[in-house]
């Protein structure tokens, strides 16, 4: 019994230590991307909560919990209430794997890639839970339009997965890691991180395809009849799959948490830094874009997913496992 | 012509320039001013948070000819009237919904002695909604606080009227 209760908390203890610095980073990078935003468009952005405006979150945070949680009357109330939750916690539950240096992961599994395309695939379910039980017509039609979204991009960031574990021969994102020491993958896949990071944008509702939000047509799509903390924690559900989705373009792509080269005062910086700083670089662009390129249409998305990324990448595997076939460069060999 | 636009398309070069036009745009100077810490400027007419005005020897500027009352299209002021015992007419209430109100500078434009003003103060927000509710006492105190403003204002747009 002692034994058990020590696994116990020291699990706990460890959660703690991912969770609490995942979840504060999601409320800087909200100002981060607020500020960028700003920035592009010449404004100045939230600057006036604390130094440079970086606990603008925490005061809109605070806001959101002083505010009153309203449930529609002909909603379906469990179904409404659970959609948040089922949100958030799939939207932190994928962290558990992420790998911020050698051994320094919470869950070391083997089939790590697999898991975070699946829990990401059920975070599907939050929206069109939303969507659904509000039992009003834009959060509805806002569900549909993300659901469907959401399934399309991800057939093709499945098949670019794929490109990268021929490669890697692992299905563990920590040996994805290790595999790149020599060459990051975003050189010789070079296309298909591009793709990814299309993808990513549209697998996580961000411009130029938040159709699901187009406040022009949708109001707020699934979120419009959420108010106070439960909307709050939609959004920092959204945010926490951005951050992840920016976690594994950069360890899949970008090296992890390895140095661009191995000399000296880059090597002497701990890899966790260096993973943040990628998935940083990362969201910066995801921010830049939001701040820069229109809003796709409908059938343009359907369009982009289907018939342009599914077949380009599908013939990426082609190419590169031919690729890897003719110069015997298989790993596991 | 058509393998151009391909090329342009498969390398995404608008959405490359665009980014870059972006970040050189990240570095430029600010076209907006810090709010809190920095103001605009703001007109003679603008049309603020309202005041009652007094005479230089403190004497309420307000003859209760209920002008601005009859005037308003929000129906926002509340004027009750009785003689003073000087045989003069002054009002014993005013009051202004500042939620009602719409600021459209009506009750300024009616009145004849200048007493009703919209001041260049918009930043008077509260956290309840009965603190909206300016009485009498309120709006004087308000002309008094920005009376040198005030003043300054209806001078500098007499020639106008």
């Amino acid at each position: 019994m002692d034994s058990y209760f020590s696994i116990l908390f020291t699990e706990v203890y460890k959660i703690l230590f991912l969770l609490v610095p995942v979840l504060v980073s999601v409320a800087m990078i909200v100002w981060l991307d607020r500020r960028v935003w700003a920035f592009v468009q010449k404004r100045r952005g939230p600057n006036v909560v604390g130094p440079f405006g970086l606990f603008q979150s925490l005061a809109d945070a605070l806001k959101y919990i002083f505010k009153e949680i309203i449930i529609p009357a002909s909603s379906n109330k469990l179904v409404f209430v659970l959609a948040p939750v089922v949100t958030m916690t799939l939207a932190l539950i994928s962290w558990a794997v992420i790998p911020f240096g050698e051994d320094f992961v919470l869950a070391d599994i083997n089939v790590g890639i697999l898991y975070l395309f699946a829990v990401s695939s059920l975070g599907v379910y939050g929206i069109i839970m939303g969507g659904w039980a509000s039992n009003s017509k834009y959060p509805f039609l806002g569900a549909i339009r993300s659901a469907a979204q959401m399934v399309s991009y991800e057939v093709s960031i499945g098949v670019i997965i794929i490109n990268v574990l021929l490669c890697v021969g692992s299905l563990n994102l920590s040996d994805i890691v290790v595999a790149q020491q020599n060459l990051w993958f975003v050189i010789p896949l070079f296309p298909m991180f591009v793709i990814f990071f299309i993808s990513a944008l549209a697998e996580t509702n961000r411009p130029p395809f938040d159709l699901p939000e187009a406040e022009a047509e949708l109001v707020a799509g699934y979120q419009t009849e959420y108010s106070g903390m439960m909307y709050a924690m939609f959004w920092l559900g959204e945010y926490a799959n951005i951050l992840l989705m920016c976690a594994m373009g950069s360890i899949l792509f970008l090296g992890g948490w390895l140095s661009p080269i191995d000399i000296f005062p880059f090597n002497a910086i701990p890899g966790p830094f260096w993973l943040i700083f990628k998935i940083l670089f990362l969201f910066i662009l995801f921010a830049l874009v939001k701040a820069t390129v229109p809003r796709y249409r409908y059938d343009q998305l359907m369009k982009l997913g289907w018939k342009i990324f599914l077949p380009f990448s599908l013939f990426y595997v082609v190419l590169t496992s031919s690729f890897l076939l003719y110069f015997d460069l298989l790993p596991g060999k | 012509m058509k393998i151009s636009r391909l090329l342009k398309t498969i390398f995404m070069i608008d959405f490359v320039t665009g980014l870059l036009i972006a970040i050189k745009e990240t570095f430029k100077a600010k076209k907006t001013i810090n709010y809190p810490f920095e103001k605009g400027s703001l007109g003679t007419r603008s049309r603020g948070e309202h005041a009652l005005r007094r005479y230089p020897n403190g004497e309420e500027r307000c003859i209760a000819c209920k002008l601005c009352e009859a005037v308003c299209p929000a129906q926002a002021i509340t004027i009750e009237s009785k003689e003073r015992d000087d045989g003069s007419r002054k009002t014993v209430r005013y009051d202004i919904d500042m939620l009602k109100c719409i600021y459209c500078g009506l009750c300024e434009e009616s009145c004849p002695v200048d007493a009703i003003v919209q001041g260049p103060n918009f930043e008077f927000a509260t956290e309840s909604r009965e603190e909206l509710y300016y009485t009498k006492e309120k709006l004087l105190e308000n002309g008094d606080r920005w009376e040198n403003i005030l003043a300054a204002n209806i001078k500098a747009d007499s020639s106008h009227r």
